[in-house]
C-alpha cells in the first residue's frame, strides 16, 4: 500500500518520523480512529489495508493543517486523498453513508450540468443518503433569501466536462 | 492585467450575496469584471476526494478557457474555487508530464498554463490604498474578526500571497475601510467545510469554537471570503447557538460586503438581506457613524430579514 | 621506454563487484611502457604494499600506478611504499576506479571499460612524471585561538601549558562564552560558573597567553607554520592600562534600561558595562549605540550631552575618542572555536533557508522563552536571583511546558540535524524548575530522548522519576489565552490530543553556528557545511583538523557539542598543535607552481588570478645591476597548487609541479588514442 501511495502521490510514508504534529492540530482527530500520524504509521507497517475497513480517511476535511505544519513535508492530506482515490477505484469505501452520498451527488451534478446545481444536489443527496428530514425546514428560508435556484443551467461545453470525467474515472467509479 | 471573473457555482446560488457585493464594489474600485465564458465547476472537495486527475482537469478547463479568452489571470472570489484552481495550476507547473496529460484530456493543445490565479483577498489587499481613498463611510471603531479558514492560505506553496500561519491581507483590507481588525486565535481553523449537510454535528462543533473565540476577542462582526465558511457560520449559527444559553449573534459578512458598506453602497445592493444572522447591528453602527459625520441624515435601512420557520 | 607497474585493487568487493579487475590488469599489461601489471584484493594492506615494493625492485620500475580508491584515501600510503622501495614517491600515482567508477556504475562491462581508460590516463601521465623533493618550511611556535568560550579557553590553556605562546581573540567584552550564562550543568548539576571562572582567571594570568577581548580577526595571510593575522581591537572607550575595574562608572551611568545580552534580554544593563560580575577582563565597554554621549555626537550635537562616566572615573581611564586598532600577530597555527548561537522562531530569519514558527506565534507570545533565558532565570546571578519567575508579570509559573526539537530535526524550518544537547538540558531544566517550585509541574513534549553519554540516560530517567511528565509528540500550535498559553499537542504514546494551559513555555531551540562564521571561514580558507558549521578534515580520523593545514577546529562551531565534547575537542586541537610545534620546520608536498624566468613576460595575469596571494614580483638585473625586467615568482609556502596560474599564463611560463601541461595533456590524449 505504501508503494501504491508513493506511486500515486509521490510521498514516501517512510519519511514520516511519527512526531504526531499532524494529529495534534487535526480538527477531526477526535472523531477518527486513525488520525493522520496513525495513517502514516499503518502505511509504514505495511498494514494500509486496515484503513479501508474504517471510516477515518473519509472524515478528513482536507484543511491541510497537517500538511502545513509537517516538519518532513509528508503531506498527510495528500496521502489521505490518495487513499480515498484507491478505495473508490476498488469500489470499496467505508465512508459514512451521508458523506459518500454527498460526494456522489456532487459529482453527478457536475457531470450532468457542468456546474453545481445546489437545489438538485440537495434533493439528490437526500435520496442517496436517506437523510430525508434534516434541514428540510430551512429550505423555505433559503428560497426567501434567493439562495436556491430552482432549475439547473447546463454549460455549453458539457461534452468537455463529460470527456474529462470519462478520461479520469473508470465507468461508474464516482458513484 | 486583464482579469477573468470566475464566480464558481456558489456565487450563482447560496453565495449570491458574495457575487452581488463583489460586483457592487468592483465599479467604485475600478475593477473590470468580465466573466469567463462557459466556465465549469472546479470540482471542489468531491473531485479531489475521488480522483486527483479529475480534480486538476476540471479547473484546468477553466484555466484554458481563460487563456483562450485573453485573460491574464483568473479571479476567484470563492476560497474553495480559488484553492482548486491554484492547486491545479501549481500541480501542472511542477509536473510537466501531468500538464501534457491534462492537455490531452482537454483536447486543448494551445493551453500553456500561464494564466495566474488570484483570490479576492489578494486583489483587495493590493488595492488597500485605493480603498482608503474611496471610503465614504469609514467603519470607525467597528471590531472585525477576519476569518481565513483553510483554503485561502494553505498550502503555502500553492497560495503564497500571505503567511500561512500569520496572514495579514484581510486585516489590511479591513483597516483600509477604517474598521479595526481584532487579533484572535482561530482565524485559520477549519469550519467543517463540505460537511455542512453530511456531518452537521462536526460543523457545529468546529463552528462554535470559531465563533466563540471571535466573540471572546471582542469582535462585533466576522468577515471572510469563502461561501462554505459563510454557510457553516451564518446558516448554521442557529444550530451552533442551540447548545448555548444565548445565541452567538455574530453577523458574518463577506469581505466585499463590509467593503461595500464602507464605500457607502446600499445594504440591499450588497445582498445583506440574504443573511441568516442579521447584519442589522453592523448597519446601524455604520449609520450612526455616518450621522455623526454628516450630521443627521439617515441612510436607507435594510428591510427586515425574512422570517424563518421553526 | 618507460617501465611502469600497474597495480589494480579489488578493495574487497568495493571495486571488483562492478569492475572486472583482472581484465583491467590484463588490458593495462598490454599497454606500451607498462612493464608489470597485476591485481590484488587489498592493495593498501601490508602484503599489497609488499607486492608493489617487490615489483619495483624486481622489475626495475620507474613509475607506479595504483588503480584503487581516491588519492585522498591512500596516495600517502602508496607513495610511502614506493619511497621505501627506493622510488621517488612522486613517480607513484593513483587512478581512482572506486569513487569515480565502481561505486557509481552498475553495468559491469561498461564500468570495466571505463576503469581501463582511467588507468591508461594515469599511466600516460606517469610517463611524464619527474622526481620531486618535499619543501621544508620553518614554523612559528605560537598559536592563535579564535573564540573565548570553554573550547577556546581549554585550547589556549593546553597550548600555553605545553610551553607555547597563545593569542586568544574574543569578540565580546569578556571571555566565558555561553557556559558563563548557564546555571547548572548536566549530568552532575554542578554550578557552571564555579567550574568555569577559575579557568577564565587562569587564562588572564597565564604568562604565555595574550588575551585580546572585544576583538575580531580581520584578515589572514600566510600558511601553516607562518600565518600573519590582523586583528581588530574594537574601541572600548576605556583604557585597559588605566582601568582598575572598580565599577564606579557603571553604577553612575544614567542609561540603565538596556536589555542585557548576558541575561538573554531578561535583565538590564547600563551603556557602560561589564557583562557580568566575574567578567575577564573586568574592564567595562561603552556600548556606542545606547550611550547618550555617542548618540548626541551621532546627531551632530556640538557639546557632549553626557560624560558622567569620565567624570566619575578617578583614574582617567575613560577615553571617548578611542578608535579601533589593528594589530598583527605572527602565529604558526590557529584554533577556530567560535561556538554557537540559538535559532529563534521569529518571522524574520537571518538566513534564506530558515523559517520561523508561525504556529507558535513567531516569538511574539510573552512567557515563551528559550533555553538560555531559562538558564538565566534559574541562575543565582540572573535577573530574578535564581527564582523561576515568568518575564511578563513576574509570577511563579505553576505549569511549565518544555518543547524539544524546536528548529532541530525540522527540515520544513530549514534545519535537519539534531542539536544533540537539548534532551539533556531540558531534563536538567525540569529538575531545576521542580527543585525550586515544589508545587510546579514540568511537562516535556519530546520526539525521542537522545541521551547517549556517561551518566546521561540515568539523568533523563531521574528527571522523569522526579515528576516531569514526558509526552511524546510535537506541538501543533500555541497561543495566548488570557493569562495562560494554550499548548495544543498530541501524545503519540497514548494516542490522545492534548491541550495544556501553560504559565510559561520553554523552547529547546536549535544550536546554529554564530552568524558571520562564513566570512570568518573564508578569511581562514576553511570550508563549512550548508549550515555554516566548520568542516573537519575527516569525520572520523581527523576530527579537529580543517581542510587548511594549520587551522584546527574545536567546540560547537564544528557541530552541536556539549561542554565535555567541546573540551575534549579543544584539548585534541591543542595536542595537534603542540605536536606540530615540536618540530623546528615542517615539510610539505612539492606540488607548487614554478615560473620559467626566461619566458615570463611579467604580465602578472597569474598575480591577478591567484586566490592565495602566492605570486610575488621579482626584479631581474644584468651583471651591472641594470633592471632588465620584472617577472613573477611563486612563494612556495603560500602556493596551494591549484593550477589556476598555469591555466592563465599566456606565455606558458608557469607550470605546476606534478601537473605539468605534458602530464595533463598526455592523460587526456590517452582516452582518445
Amino acid at each position: 500500500m505504501a508503494d501504491e501511495i508513493q506511486e500515486l502521490t509521490g510521498i514516501a510514508a517512510a519519511s514520516c518520523y511519527q512526531c504526531g504534529k499532524c494529529s495534534a492540530g487535526c480538527p477531526m482527530v477526535g472523531e477518527m480512529d486513525f488520525g493522520p500520524h496513525k495513517i502514516m504509521r499503518l502505511l509504514q507497517l505495511g498494514r494500509g489495508e486496515k484503513l479501508f475497513e474504517d471510516e477515518s480517511i473519509w472524515l478528513c476535511l482536507t484543511c491541510e493543517t497537517c500538511t502545513a505544519r509537517c516538519p518532513n513535508q509528508c503531506d498527510p492530506a495528500r496521502v489521505i486523498d490518495g487513499l480515498r482515490e484507491i478505495a473508490i477505484r476498488r469500489f470499496d469505501t467505508k465512508a459514512p453513508k451521508r458523506i459518500s452520498a454527498f460526494r456522489r451527488s456532487f459529482l453527478d451534478q457536475i457531470r450532468r450540468n457542468g456546474r453545481l446545481f445546489e437545489f438538485g444536489l440537495v434533493l439528490d443527496y437526500k435520496l442517496k443518503s436517506g437523510d430525508l428530514f434534516s434541514d428540510v425546514t430551512s429550505a423555505p428560508a433559503m428560497f426567501l433569501r434567493g439562495k436556491l435556484a430552482l432549475s439547473p443551467r447546463r454549460i455549453k461545453g458539457i461534452r468537455d466536462v463529460r470527456r474529462i470525467f470519462d478520461a479520469c474515472l473508470e465507468s461508474g467509479e464516482e458513484s | 492585467m486583464r482579469l477573468g471573473y470566475y464566480p464558481g457555482c456558489s456565487l450563482h446560488a447560496t453565495a449570491r450575496d458574495f457575487d452581488e457585493s463583489f460586483r457592487a464594489v468592483a465599479g467604485p474600485l475600478g475593477i473590470d469584471l468580465v466573466e469567463i465564458e462557459d466556465w465549469a465547476c472546479c470540482g471542489a472537495t468531491a473531485a479531489h476526494n475521488t480522483n486527483r486527475l479529475l480534480s486538476i482537469a476540471l479547473p484546468a478547463r477553466t484555466l484554458a478557457l481563460a487563456q483562450e479568452q485573453g485573460f491574464d489571470a483568473v479571479l476567484a472570489p470563492c476560497a474553495a474555487c480559488y484553492n482548486r484552481l491554484a492547486t491545479a495550476r501549481h500541480a501542472m507547473e511542477q509536473d510537466p508530464e501531468l500538464k501534457e496529460q491534462i492537455v490531452g484530456i482537454l483536447k486543448r493543445p494551445a493551453f500553456t498554463n500561464q494564466v495566474r490565479v488570484i483570490s479576492v483577498v489578494e486583489l483587495l489587499r493590493d488595492m488597500a490604498a485605493t480603498i482608503k481613498e474611496k471610503v465614504v463611510q469609514p467603519l470607525a471603531d467597528m471590531k472585525v474578526a477576519c476569518y481565513y479558514g483553510c483554503l485561502l492560505v494553505r498550502p503555502h506553496e500553492v497560495t503564497g500571497f500571505d503567511d500561512d500561519e500569520d496572514p495579514r491581507s484581510m486585516e489590511e483590507v479591513v483597516k483600509a475601510t477604517g474598521a479595526s481588525p481584532v487579533m484572535w486565535e482561530k482565524r485559520l481553523e477549519c469550519c467543517g467545510g463540505g460537511f455542512s449537510l453530511s456531518r452537521t454535528a462536526s460543523v457545529v462543533r468546529l463552528g462554535r469554537a470559531i465563533l466563540e473565540d471571535a466573540r471572546k476577542a471582542g469582535a462585533q462582526v466576522m468577515v471572510l471570503a469563502c461561501p462554505m465558511c459563510h454557510n457553516n457560520l451564518d446558516f448554521r449559527q442557529k444550530a451552533i447557538s442551540k447548545y448555548r444559553e444565548e445565541p452567538v449573534g455574530m453577523p458574518i459578512l463577506y469581505v466585499t460586503e463590509l467593503l461595500g458598506l464602507a464605500l457607502g453602497l446600499a445594504p440591499r445592493d450588497l445582498g445583506l438581506h440574504r443573511h441568516y444572522v442579521s447584519p442589522q447591528p453592523v448597519i446601524e453602527q455604520v449609520a450612526a457613524a455616518t450621522r455623526s459625520l454628516a450630521g443627521g441624515e439617515q441612510p436607507a435601512a435594510l428591510p427586515a430579514p425574512p422570517r424563518e420557520e421553526a | 621506454m618507460a617501465r611502469i607497474g600497474v597495480f589494480v585493487c579489488h578493495c574487497g568487493e568495493n571495486i571488483s563487484r562492478t569492475v572486472d579487475t583482472a581484465a583491467v590488469a590484463q588490458a593495462l599489461g598490454e599497454m606500451p611502457g607498462v612493464a608489470h601489471s597485476t591485481d590484488y584484493k587489498y592493495m593498501c594492506s601490508d602484503p599489497g604494499q609488499s607486492l608493489i615494493q617487490a615489483a619495483i625492485a624486481e622489475q626495475k620500475l620507474d613509475g607506479v600506478v595504483v588503480a584503487a580508491c581516491s588519492p585522498h584515501m591512500h596516495e600517502k600510503t602508496f607513495r610511502r611504499a614506493a619511497a621505501n622501495a627506493g622510488l621517488n614517491p612522486f613517480l607513484c600515482e593513483m587512478a581512482n576506479i572506486r569513487e569515480q567508477c565502481s561505486w557509481i556504475h552498475d553495468d559491469r562491462e561498461a564500468a570495466t571499460a571505463k576503469a581501463i581508460d582511467l588507468v591508461r590516463m594515469i599511466v600516460e601521465k606517469v610517463k611524464h612524471n619527474q622526481p620531486l623533493q618535499p619543501i621544508h618550511i620553518p614554523v612559528t611556535r605560537r598559536a592563535l585561538v579564535i573564540g573565548g568560550g570553554i573550547a577556546g579557553i581549554q585550547a589556549a590553556l593546553d597550548i600555553a601549558d605545553g610551553g607555547c605562546e597563545v593569542v586568544l581573540v574574543e569578540k565580546e567584552p569578556s571571555i566565558g562564552g555561553h557556559m558563563s550564562q548557564l546555571s547548572e550543568t548536566f549530568p552532575t548539576l554542578d554550578c557552571s560558573q564555579c567550574i568555569l571562572t577559575p579557568r577564565m582567571v587562569e587564562v588572564y594570568q597565564h604568562p604565555r597567553i595574550k588575551l585580546l577581548s572585544y576583538s575580531e580577526v580581520e584578515s589572514l595571510e600566510g600558511f601553516i607554520g607562518n600565518f600573519k593575522v590582523t586583528i581588530r581591537q574594537k574601541a572600548r572607550f576605556v583604557d585597559e592600562s588605566k582601568c582598575n575595574g572598580c565599577g564606579d562608572c557603571t553604577k553612575k551611568c544614567p542609561q540603565k534600561k538596556i536589555p542585557s545580552e548576558f541575561d538573554a534580554g531578561l535583565g538590564t544593563r547600563t551603556a557602560i558595562f561589564v557583562p557580568f560580575p566575574q567578567a575577564v577582563p573586568n574592564i567595562p565597554v561603552i556600548d556606542r549605540a545606547n550611550c547618550l554621549l555617542f548618540k548626541g555626537r551621532a546627531k551632530g550635537k556640538k557639546k557632549d550631552v553626557c560624560g558622567i562616566c569620565a567624570r566619575t572615573c578617578t583614574r582617567g581611564a575613560i577615553d571617548y575618542d578611542q578608535e579601533d586598532r589593528l594589530v598583527t600577530e605572527e602565529v604558526g597555527a590557529i584554533v577556530v572555536a567560535t561556538g554557537y548561537q540559538l535559532y529563534t522562531i521569529g518571522k524574520i530569519q537571518p538566513k534564506e533557508y530558515l523559517r520561523g514558527y508561525g504556529e507558535y506565534g513567531y516569538g511574539e507570545i510573552p512567557d515563551v522563552i528559550d533555553g538560555l533565558q531559562f538558564e538565566r532565570l534559574a541562575s543565582a546571578s540572573g535577573p530574578t536571583a535564581g527564582e523561576i519567575r515568568r518575564p511578563s508579570d513576574g509570577k511563579v509559573p505553576k505549569t511549565v511546558v518544555f518543547l524539544q526539537c524546536i528548529g532541530s530535526r525540522d527540515p520544513a524550518k530549514g534545519i535537519e540535524y539534531c542539536s544533540k544537547i537539548c534532551c539533556m538540558y531540558v531534563a536538567k531544566h525540569t529538575m531545576l524548575y521542580q527543585h525550586k517550585v515544589h508545587d510546579g509541574q514540568a511537562v516535556v513534549f519530546f520526539m525521542d530522548v537522545r541521551a547517549g553519554g556517561k551518566g546521561y540516560d540515568e539523568f533523563t530517567r531521574r528527571a522523569m522519576n522526579e515528576g516531569a511528565l514526558y509526552l511524546r509528540g510535537r506541538v501543533s500550535k500555541m497561543y495566548r489565552d488570557g493569562e495562560v498559553i494554550k499548548v495544543v499537542g498530541y501524545d503519540t504514546l497514548s494516542g490522545e490530543q492534548i491541550v495544556l494551559d501553560a504559565d510559561m513555555v520553554v523552547l529547546a531551540t536549535a544550536m546554529m553556528p554564530q552568524l558571520g562564521i562564513e566570512s570568518l571561514a573564508q578569511t581562514l580558507s576553511v570550508s563549512y557545511d550548508q549550515y555554516g558549521f566548520i568542516n573537519e578534515a575527516h569525520p572520523k580520523l581527523r576530527p579537529v583538523e580543517t581542510n587548511t593545514a594549520g587551522v584546527f577546529v574545536a567546540g560547537a562551531c564544528q557541530a552541536p557539542r556539549d561542554i565535555p565534547d567541546s573540551v575534549a575537542m579543544a584539548s585534541a586541537a591543542a595536542s595537534k598543535i603542540l605536536s606540530l610545534f615540536s618540530n623546528a620546520e615542517l615539510s610539505r608536498e612539492p606540488m607548487v607552481a614554478h615560473v620559467n624566468p626566461a619566458t615570463c613576460t611579467g604580465c602578472f595575469h597569474c598575480e591577478r588570478v591567484c586566490h592565495f596571494g602566492a605570486i610575488q614580483r621579482k626584479e631581474v638585473r644584468d651583471r651591472q645591476g641594470n633592471l632588465i625586467k620584472v617577472i613573477a615568482e611563486v612563494n612556495e609556502g603560500v602556493c596551494q597548487g591549484c593550477g589556476t596560474c598555469q591555466a592563465t599564463c599566456p606565455s606558458k611560463s608557469i607550470e605546476l609541479a606534478g601537473f605539468t601541461d605534458a602530464q595533463v595533456f598526455s592523460a587526456i590524449n590517452a582516452i582518445f588514442a
